[in-house]
């Protein structure tokens, strides 16, 4: 009874730990009074500062469209090259498994600044483009580590039987081989689009002058202090978060749900 | 598809390509800029100046603290995976997703959070002298430091010890104590072992990220606190030393690989047993 007792403790004071910094921004978002300290009672108005801010609205574009598309590139070329790997020699296999890893185990500072070397060394302007190449390189691995898994499950048995009853290529693939590893492809399309949400260090080595993101441009402000527009950002920020949580939660069981039933 | 070995290499070449141009080559540019002057001449300088004082402080600081770090994480997260792994709950995975929800939340914010809370007139002084408790002054030290690292990396180190606990046998452990063994016996003899590829897993995906940071010493150390991050961050974006600073990344790579080669290691032997 008391070690049960003694677990519920330990567990609550992890989550105070962990929520406690989320929840007082959260609070503070509401609060009238610049102070931190001070409650000077409930207000919208760091949320109509928000909205009003041309450089943060930029720059939360500018995130969405890097995630969305890099997210969407390296689930393509992801996919594709999983596909490419099963017919592979084992050793080639390895070969590409070892690049894969690379980045994922790489410090993030040091694939920054080796991406920045690159673009600099070969005279190409940092701002959009080479964000977006910086962030579906770092976003494909993610992508295979999600469809390999699912890909090896698959028979190719079904796969070929459909040839041998006359459909194309693609047209087998698209019907026996893709409702199969579907759930691995949205859920490895999800963790890019978030990873890409979420990405500073890479980011802030390769997006040169003038062009920001959040997380980039969260990091120049918050050098010179503290805005309350900020708090109301990470609350907004924080909802998404649960809510994309929630979706990607129940997208690949519907994408399972919807496979059986036809 | 599954067969042709042709048309597979055509399929994985955009990928080998794009990988060749975007990770192989800049990792090969870190190398030529490292071991080169300003001339393009070959040198061990750059990587040599890692010796020198200011540099060495900032290497052995880091070290230090992303050590420290990896220590209370490790700590901290054992006992949480027992807890949830042990549970009986019909939602384990609900709960574990409430335990590792703020990692999916911006970093810098929650870094940013932090700075609230600790400021001299921050949220909990606030609360400690209204308490007439004496107030805290953990901002900009290294302390405020290790702080930042243990709430930004603890769900990396949650996540795979809760997996590889509970993934061990229930008979095992039963079948441990049954033979005599104590709580703390059947804990360092059995558990601990059979969860040793979680815990290398969740140990070097804290140590790396808080070896080679520069946001959380830049936010909550102040200026004051350079860890080696700080330091190569300054010679890419202030000074335009690229040697310099890929000299100094080379440095990092070795802790990298060393990393990367006991996860190796440790996977390896893991498949075997």
């Amino acid at each position: 009874m008391a070690r049960k007792t003694f677990e519920k403790i330990y567990m609550a004071v992890i989550l105070v730990f962990m929520y406690a910094p989320i929840v007082t921004m959260i609070v503070l978002s509401f609060n009238e009074s610049k102070s931190r300290a001070k409650w000077g009672g409930f207000s919208m108005k760091w949320y109509q500062a928000l909205f009003h801010d041309s450089a943060i609205m930029r720059a939360l574009w500018n995130t969405l469209s890097v995630a969305l598309i890099s997210a969407l590139i390296a689930t393509v070329i992801g996919t594709v090259t999983c596909v490419a790997l099963m017919g592979l020699k084992s050793k080639s296999r390895a070969v590409i498994m070892g690049i894969t890893n690379i980045p994922m185990i790489n410090a993030d500072i040091v694939t920054g600044i080796s991406l920045m070397l690159l673009f600099q060394v070969i005279g190409f302007k940092r701002g959009f483009w080479t964000v977006l190449i910086s962030h579906i390189t770092f976003n494909i691995p993610f992508v295979m580590l999600s469809v390999l898994p699912r890909l090896k499950q698959v028979e190719p048995s079904v796969y070929e039987a459909a040839q041998d009853l006359g459909a194309t290529k693609v047209y087998a693939f698209r019907k026996t081989v893709l409702p199969d590893i579907m759930p691995g492809v949205i859920s490895g399309a999800l963790m890019a689009f978030t990873m890409s949400l979420d990405d500073f260090i890479i980011t802030y080595f390769t997006k040169g002058v003038g062009f920001d993101t959040l997380s980039t441009k969260i990091y120049a402000s918050v050098k010179k202090g503290i805005q309350p527009e900020i708090y109301a950002l990470s609350a907004i920020i924080f909802v998404t978060v649960l809510l994309l949580l929630f979706f990607s939660d129940r997208i690949p069981k519907w994408a399972n749900k919807n496979k059986q039933e036809t | 598809m599954f067969n042709s070995r042709k048309a597979s290499a055509g399929l994985s070449s955009p990928y080998v390509a794009w990988m060749t141009i975007f990770i192989i080559v800049p990792l090969l540019m870190v190398f030529y800029f490292g071991l080169t002057d300003a001339g393009g001449a070959f040198t061990f300088a750059n990587v040599a100046s890692i010796a020198s004082p200011e540099h060495l402080k900032s290497l052995l600081l880091a070290l230090e603290l992303s050590f420290i770090s990896t220590v209370i994480c490790f700590l901290i997260a054992y006992p949480l995976a027992l807890i949830l792994a042990h549970s009986r709950i019909s939602s384990q995975g609900l709960i574990i997703t409430i335990f590792i929800l703020p990692m999916w939340m911006n970093f810098l914010l929650r870094t940013m959070a932090w700075m609230t809370l600790l400021e001299g007139t921050g949220v909990i002084n606030t609360i400690l002298s209204f308490l007439h408790l004496p107030t805290q002054h953990i901002i900009n030290t290294p302390a405020a430091i290790v702080l930042g690292m243990v709430y930004n990396f603890l769900p990396f180190m949650i996540l795979p010890l809760y997996n590889a606990v509970s993934r061990i046998d229930p008979a095992v452990i039963e079948a441990a104590r049954d033979l005599g063994a104590g709580r703390f016996q059947t804990l360092w003899k059995i558990t601990l072992p059979l969860s040793a590829g979680g815990i290398i897993s969740g140990v070097t995906m804290v140590f790396i990220p808080a070896l080679t940071t520069f946001a959380i010493s830049t936010l909550l150390g102040g200026s004051k606190v350079l860890l080696i991050g700080n330091v190569i961050e300054s010679y890419f974006m202030l000074s335009y030393d690229v040697h310099l600073g890929s000299g100094l990344s080379l440095v990092l790579m070795v802790f990298i690989i060393i990393n990367m080669v006991v996860s190796a290691v440790s996977d390896a032997k893991e498949q075997t047993d």
